[in-house]
């Protein structure tokens, strides 16, 4: 009796756990196929369901446009991320030298920033480099918010890897760039698609500089471009646009997390974890 | 043999620097200036419209006989919020944290999807969260005051997000609903590396379950745990996005980043917008100071 109790207990707590985190999700889909007029009713299934919110997030302004604004950017910054990444984390994970300890505290310090605090300072670089409001000026501001992480977890992982690996190489003489390119690259490859993973989300998910370093619609990201999706008023805010809006970029990023479950895990507690 | 040794390690280290330059440089470039700008900023009277003309003003955007930033309450209204709103949003989501953290912890049939669905609101990025959640909150067409008034918890419509009272409890439930995961996949991870035979020992041992979670594995998980919550902890004091697309700029709700950002951008006082960055920016700084020495002093004496 007590043990059967106990198991309806546990399994009642998982399919909450299950329901509490999937159902906002499911409601979304559910909002974006209804059609608009309906929304002022609530449904739990989309009865009569219709695309109409999906045509007409694309109609309505340039999100196609957005969507690519946010891949160009996100994979710009993340192959610049992963380059500048291994080459610091060769030195800070494999060569002994003085002020490494440091070093590695200053990124470890750099990536708990607020970004509002580089905010003016950053405003000030962009426009003087005349790169308001272009994609450009954003790969750039993005940077802060992946190059820390990114060098702290390569180097956790490049640390990990067995010490003989690199000695036959040095006794050949190679050079540093070969032997980063030859032996570290293809032992980082796990490695670099966790944290290359990490850093699309992040870039992808960014907010406040997009929002402050873009102006016109066409050079918008995706979360900004969500943020000001708007109706005929200011109070008459197109629902099930949002939501169409919401379930296209939020789709891939599920496939990605689900594809690469064990990798993100893997990535996020050597992120945090070890530091 | 000692000279090729030192000459080596010599090179080893000119490679080092080398191999380290891009990264610095970039790291410089988009953190180290812009920070010392924002500070510069701070003392002086720069405006959005003409940055280039600044003029140094010394204090006066801190305090001041006609308002400084320190005698501002709204400040330290923003100041209240973000604190109040970082104790209790990473309180709610490490209670809760821990216990998705023991249920994933369960060998059970079906726990990949388990751990799956828990991962998705973490994988929704934050402006996109804070919309459905804007939008199920929604007090004329909201599925949860339809859902509280078929349970006959509530007799009428409740305005979650704009009501004064309710605001700040609403942008505590998103950020829960976003971040929990994040907390229990750590939490999981240390879980995963403790020893199983001292589990054996108290089961054997016939002690309660409750007994052998507060005696056996907090204490055991401990370090994981608290570097978990530092990581949320700064996380929750820069919090911008979910509360801005949430509740915009109401007052209720306002946090520090709200706050700078609001004078910097839409009053155009770059001054003194940075100068909110920089008090901000000292209060992080401050309590990673505080975490780092409180971690270490822990670790020397273990």
């Amino acid at each position: 009796m007590m043990r059967a109790l106990q198991k309806f207990g546990f399994w009642l707590l998982v399919t909450v756990v299950v329901l509490y985190s999937l159902f906002p999700f499911y409601y979304a889909i559910v909002s974006s196929l209804r059609p608009s007029a309906g929304l002022f009713k609530v449904a739990y299934w989309p009865h009569h369901p219709t695309l109409a919110n999906y045509t007409g997030v694309f109609a309505g302004q340039p999100f196609g446009r957005n969507i690519l604004n946010s891949i160009i950017v996100s994979s710009v910054v993340v192959v610049l991320s992963l380059f500048l990444g291994v080459t610091a984390a060769y030195a800070l994970g494999r060569i002994e030298f003085k002020g490494r300890g440091f070093l590695l505290m200053t990124v470890l310090a750099v990536s708990m920033f607020p970004q509002v605090a580089v905010l003016s300072g950053m405003f000030e670089l962009i426009r003087w480099s005349g790169l308001y409001n272009s994609l450009p000026g954003l790969m750039i501001a993005n940077m802060i918010l992946t190059l820390p992480f990114t060098v702290w977890v390569l180097t956790t992982f490049m640390r990990g890897l067995p010490k003989e690996i690199e000695e036959a190489a040095i006794v050949d003489g190679a050079s540093p760039a070969i032997i980063v390119r030859r032996i570290f690259l293809p032992l980082l490859w796990p490695a670099l698609v966790t944290t290359g993973l990490l850093a699309f989300i992040a870039s992808w998910n960014e907010f406040l500089f997009a929002l402050t370093f873009t102006l016109s619609n066409s050079e918008r990201t995706v979360p900004v471009a969500i943020a000001f999706l708007s109706g005929a008023t200011k109070y008459d805010l197109p629902w099930g646009r949002i939501m169409a809006a919401s379930v296209i970029v939020t789709l891939p990023l599920i496939a990605l997390v689900l594809i690469f479950q064990r990798r993100i895990v893997a990535g996020l507690t050597a992120g945090a974890v070890k530091g | 043999m000692a000279r090729p040794q030192s000459e080596l390690l010599r090179a080893r280290t000119r490679t080092a620097w080398l191999f380290l330059a891009p990264m610095l440089i970039v790291l410089a470039m988009v953190a180290g200036w812009p920070l010392l700008r924002t500070i510069w900023f701070s003392f002086t009277d720069a405006n959005l419209g003409k940055m280039s003309q600044a003029k140094f003003i010394g204090f006066e955007n801190y305090y001041a006989s006609f308002g400084g930033i320190l005698q501002d309450p709204d400040w330290w209204r923003s100041v209240w919020n973000t604190v109040w709103f970082s104790v209790v949003s990473v309180s709610l989501e490490t209670v809760l944290g821990m216990i998705v953290a023991l249920l994933l912890n369960v060998d059970f049939r079906g726990r990949g999807f388990v751990r799956a669905a828990v991962l998705v609101p973490w994988a929704i990025p934050t402006i996109v969260s804070a919309r459905m959640w804007g939008w199920m909150l929604h007090d004329q067409f909201g599925i949860i005051n339809d859902m509280l008034e078929r349970a006959h918890l509530i007799s009428g419509p409740v305005a979650w997000t704009a009501d004064p009272h309710l605001s700040m409890w609403s942008v505590v439930f998103v950020d829960v609903w976003k971040t929990t995961s994040f907390m229990a996949l750590l939490i999981l991870a240390g879980l995963q590396l403790l020893p199983s035979d001292c589990y054996e020992a108290a089961r054997v041992d016939g002690i309660s379950p409750i007994k052998v979670f507060f005696r056996v594995t907090l204490p055991l998980i401990w370090p994981a745990l608290v570097v978990a919550v530092v990581f949320r902890s700064l996380d929750a004091l820069r919090v911008f996005d979910l509360i801005y697309v949430l509740t915009s700029s109401a007052k209720e709700t306002m946090t520090m980043s709200v706050y700078a950002r609001q004078q910097l951008v839409d009053f155009q006082q770059v001054g003194y917008g940075s100068a909110a960055a920089t008090l901000l920016f000292l209060i992080i700084a401050a309590f990673t100071a505080l975490t780092l020495i409180a971690t270490r002093s822990r670790a020397s004496e273990g």
